[in-house]
């Protein structure tokens, strides 16, 4: 457990000093997920305590967002001068952004597959 | 008050104790109504969490910035969490690599669809230039969007709140969108989750399985680099060409 942990802070660690010495707009833990995986690609999968360990992190993933979320407080005055707007671009474009994935890649997907399907 | 109970209060809000206790008070009942709820799309922990939250604050008249003293703790595992990312990602590499031309467009496609439908709704129903700055990342996950949103000239802090709403709403109706749309393939209804809601819609994908997870996490990562590396340039284009 706490060797796993130590090692996701210093691939966080790692991530943050690139991101920051190359001036990229990409947040370090993002380079910390990409090296950490390619590290897994070359050195063959993750050992059982770092499995378990960011399983248990995973798992309550959800938690993580409370503190941010509740910042909601802060903005009383804006909200209720523009709740409509801001609703109404939220629902929508939400949900135009999961049916145009999910059409998209399901079209490419299946089309994969038939094709594959008539060669064979 | 008593002079003694005004003590305890003194020392109370003072010490981060009470915002991170709170935090995760608050969490444990919003996932047992959850649980309770048979992991219903619509008693999503982080709303309930934070309807629970906000009310102690609101009646209690605490400020934000005492309460997030204590919560920054849990807060702060959003870093190394990102990072475990790449354990389910490597568990899924060979059906991801197999996918990787479709996931590509597909990628493109939803990223672009996310922002620039977030902009325009909120620009055709009069929301002001700051607000719809802060739309246009809120499909990406929370550090990345408040980045974009700063070099776009919105307010970082109102992006965080935007994005987690985003998370909330992608959580609560996917379900029902992939219904409608016949879509039953965990790779696909991970992938349009992690896109659209980053990793409220991926921490949902995982308590439906794995693959989505893998594939929700997937997304979430490169949604979040796609928009980093885009939106500053496209978003002064959008407006110059479509703006009032």
């Amino acid at each position: 457990m706490i060797a796993a942990l130590t090692l996701l802070l210093v691939f966080q660690l790692i991530g943050e000093v690139i991101a920051r010495a190359l001036a990229l707009p990409i947040p370090g833990p993002v380079i910390g997920m990409a090296l950490l995986f390619l590290t897994l690609l070359v050195r063959g999968g993750p050992g059982e305590d770092l499995r378990q360990t960011a399983g248990t992190l995973l798992q309550h993933l959800s938690l993580l967002f409370v503190p941010a979320g509740t910042g909601i407080v802060l903005y009383g005055d804006r909200l209720a001068n523009e709740w409509l707007p801001l609703l109404v671009a939220l629902v929508a474009s939400t949900a135009l952004a999961i049916i145009v994935t999910a059409v998209v890649l399901q079209a490419l997907t299946r089309r994969r597959t038939s094709s594959k399907g008539a060669q064979q | 008050m008593t002079p003694r109970l005004e003590e305890v209060w003194v020392y109370l809000s003072a010490t981060p104790l009470l915002g991170l206790t709170l935090t995760l008070l608050a969490y444990h009942a919003a996932f047992r109504i959850y649980q309770r709820a048979g992991f219903h799309p619509i008693a999503n922990p982080v709303l309930l969490a934070v309807t629970m939250l906000a009310s102690v604050l609101l009646l209690t008249g605490t400020p934000y910035q005492t309460y997030f003293d204590g919560a920054q703790f849990v807060h702060f595992l959003l870093g190394p969490a990102t990072v475990a990312l790449a354990i389910p990602l490597y568990a899924q590499w060979p059906r991801l690599k197999a996918m990787a031309a479709p996931l590509a467009i597909a990628l493109v496609a939803g990223s672009l669809t996310a922002a620039l439908s977030a902009w325009s709704i909120g620009a055709l129903l009069g929301a002001s230039r700051e607000s719809l700055m802060s739309l246009a990342p809120k499909s990406v996950t929370t550090p990345i969007a408040m980045a974009v949103a700063e070099r776009l000239g919105g307010l970082p802090s109102l992006t965080a709140v935007l994005v987690i709403s985003t998370g909330i709403l992608g959580a609560i109706g996917a379900r029902y969108l992939y219904r409608w749309l016949h879509i039953s393939d965990p790779a696909v209804r991970g992938f349009a989750i992690g896109l659209a809601s980053h990793g409220i819609g991926t921490a949902r994908a995982f308590q439906t399985g794995e693959q989505a997870g893998a594939f929700a996490a997937l997304a979430m990562g490169l949604n979040g680099l796609v928009t980093a590396l885009s939106l500053p340039w496209i978003m002064p284009w959008v407006e110059r060409l479509l703006g009032r």
